[in-house]
């Protein structure tokens, strides 16, 4: 058998032509648009007098920057209706399924892809969002785009690529209890950098990947650009078909059965080389979380922030910069400071077995006095599921204030920002300085770590404070 | 959208040493709300280079007059994150033409391709002297060189080769874009669509 990688499998099966010396004209089957970096794409096309060449293969959903409030009412802020608005014209112009807002399948476009069955393995999948990776957790090459890319797409169902090496990182071993797969994602990046994937695209595999469900997987992919990556994948396997079989876009009868029998084919082969390789014990992995302003900045939450030792240069200024932007200092301990917000949401941690995790820890629980907490459903289904398994009730309890799905604080591009000099713990992606407002101080952790920081009002591992 | 043709750029330079600028800083995600391609360069570095009242912040590099030119030297691992193609628009429609790094974050870097600003990627021991020459004359002039791949300062002529592909280089040189390029072959992509 031929000694290929899975992520080869899907490259070569999507390449139209190869430029000499240049990159390749790749196939894609399923891109997703959403309202803010699509409208120039499609005003280009106006410009330049073409349309959608497939609109079959093109899927819509407002996201970044709706309101998480009213969202049967009109969109107050200006600018936000207008891209809205736009995203709508755009979708009946050229005959393109749209999951409007308020409607049943309405939310963050990384959500609604494979809630829907829509990603599937073995795909191209792309988006103008960095966090298309998320489809990855299905064994489909899914990578975020700019607004060039989802015009060239738009117009020809392809894009100009240039194949990435490949990079293995493997996890093996079982995690301990209160460790989730947000953790595994934190403790990766810490490692390698927020630097250390550029140029890659990431397979992650091991024991330790393979027992994770679909959603846990999807964290984990979620996050490969926040070690630069362009993307990563896990290869498809029973966890897999199963999440799939029966959803909405999912093969069905004798088609099904074909899919799955592709499906099983898409694996990494015994003795493939990787450009880069990593192995990871999982019991070494604790609940983890970010002190910094980059991704790459984690430490455990039991762990002290990094001493300026054997720092120089540019490196040691960017360093103290980001410290001094967060309020801490090198060598501290993290564990007990205080907190002000507590954000569950993104299409990182927006699922809901997430929200499922967090209600369990915190029920019959009240969140402490010093804490505002959010929580915002990745789309309606998460919402209308968190309704029926008597979650919202449960986290109503506990003081959290439920909002409606989109992508909310983690980006703050609509009213949900956290104010300057505050701090806040999340659930999404990133930390850099003022993603969630100006001014404000973010830290990422898992739902588990969120629901302990939301009880005790300080930093907090969850480990120390629920049982079972 | 065809863009302006990028043969030999001679430029003073604006220094930004500092390291993982990520495209939030480069952009916040409250300025990304147009639907059209314009004004993004008043919002460029919007939080560094302003105060919340709006005043410009003294320290920050685009504030000092003594700073300018069509090329930015930054540190490394420039434009992580987000895939926001604003982040070019925003550095394309303040003025500058080149940015010249020791790494830069891949997405940013197709983006940068794609409309017409030339990403330059040189070792972090000539982007060091690139900064010192910088801040000990901000007069200093750096030559890019596109057809022959190379990045020269002027003042001590010290110079350095950098990669770009054959066709993207054909593309920045001609003020091609990949979209034309893609049109041209629409029966194959056809034909490869029908395979599938």
């Amino acid at each position: 058998m031929e000694k290929t990688t899975l992520f080869d499998k899907i490259w070569d099966a999507h390449v139209v032509k190869s430029v000499p010396a240049g990159p390749d004209v790749f196939f894609i089957d399923k891109h997703f648009i959403h309202e803010v970096t699509s409208p120039v794409a499609f005003l280009n096309l106006e410009k330049r007098g073409i349309g959608v060449k497939n609109p079959s293969r093109t899927v819509a959903t407002p996201d970044h920057n709706v309101p998480t409030v009213d969202q049967d009412k009109t969109i107050k802020d200006k600018l936000s209706r207008m891209q809205v608005e736009r995203l709508r014209e755009n979708c009946a112009r050229y005959n393109i399924e749209l999951h409007d807002l308020g409607s049943a399948h309405h939310g963050i476009v990384h959500v609604i892809g494979p809630e829907l069955g829509i990603t599937q393995p073995g795909m191209t999948i792309v988006c103008g969002d960095s966090h298309t990776s998320t489809h990855g957790a299905f064994g489909a090459i899914a990578f975020g785009i700019g607004t060039s890319e989802v015009e060239m797409v738009l117009a020809t169902q392809c894009i100009m690529q240039s194949k990435a090496k490949k990079m293995r990182i493997t996890v093996d071993g079982v995690l301990e209890k209160g460790v989730t797969s947000k953790d595994i994602i934190l403790y990766i990046i810490a490692k390698i950098s927020a630097a250390g994937a550029t140029g890659y695209f990431v397979e992650y595999a091991g024991s330790a990947i393979q027992s994770l469900s679909m959603e846990a997987r999807m964290t984990i992919c979620n996050m490969s650009i926040e070690m630069g990556a362009r993307g990563g994948l896990i290869a498809p396997d029973e966890t897999t078909f199963n999440y799939l079989e029966g959803k909405q876009y999912a093969p069905k009868g004798a088609e099904w059965d074909k899919a799955v029998a592709y499906w099983k084919t898409l694996k990494t082969n015994e003795g493939a080389i990787f450009d880069k390789e990593y192995v990871f014990d999982a019991a070494d992995i604790e609940p983890m979380i970010t002190y910094g302003t980059n991704p790459g900045m984690g430490i455990k939450v039991k762990g002290t922030i990094p001493t300026t030792e054997g720092m120089e240069g540019s490196n040691k200024i960017s360093y103290l910069k980001s410290l001094e932007y967060m309020g801490f200092a090198p060598g501290e301990p993290v564990k007990g400071k205080l907190v002000d917000y507590v954000f569950v949401g993104s299409c990182t941690n927006g699922r809901i077995e997430d929200i499922r995790s967090v209600a369990q820890f915190v029920k019959g629980h009240k969140k402490a006095d010093n804490i505002t907490a959010w929580i915002v459903p990745g789309s309606k289904e998460v919402e209308k599921m968190a309704h029926e398994e008597g979650l919202v009730k449960i986290l109503e309890e506990a003081g959290f204030e439920l909002r409606q799905p989109g992508c909310s604080a983690c980006l703050a591009m609509n009213d949900d920002k956290i104010p300057a000099g505050k701090y806040a713990v999340s659930t999404s992606n990133r930390n850099f300085e003022g993603r969630q407002g100006p001014g404000a101080r973010t830290m990422l952790a898992s739902p588990l770590t969120v629901a302990a920081v939301a009880i005790t009002g300080r930093i907090t591992d969850p480990r120390e404070v629920f049982e079972n | 959208m065809a863009y302006d043709k990028f043969t030999v750029l001679r430029s003073t330079a604006v220094p930004l040493p500092t390291e993982n600028v990520d495209t939030d800083q480069i952009i916040p995600a409250r300025f990304l709300k147009a639907t059209e391609r314009e004004g993004f360069g008043d919002n460029l570095f919007r939080d560094w280079r302003y105060d919340v009242e709006g005043n410009p912040k003294q320290d920050f590099v685009l504030n000092d007059q003594t700073y300018s030119g069509k090329i930015l030297v930054s540190g490394k691992n420039f434009g992580s994150g987000s895939s926001r193609e604003h982040a070019v628009w925003a550095l394309y429609d303040y003025g500058f033409r080149c940015v010249v790094s020791s790494f830069f974050a891949d997405i940013f870097k197709n983006n940068c391709l794609n409309i017409g600003v030339l990403p330059v990627t040189i070792s972090a021991a000539f982007a060091d002297k690139l900064f010192a020459a910088i801040l000990a004359n901000p007069k200093t002039e750096i030559e890019i060189n596109l057809p022959e791949q190379k990045i020269k300062l002027l003042s001590t002529g010290e110079s350095e080769s950098f990669d770009i592909n054959e066709y993207k280089k054909d593309n920045m040189t001609n003020g091609f874009d990949d979209i034309d390029y893609l049109l041209n072959m629409s029966s194959e992509i056809d034909a490869f669509a029908a395979g599938k």
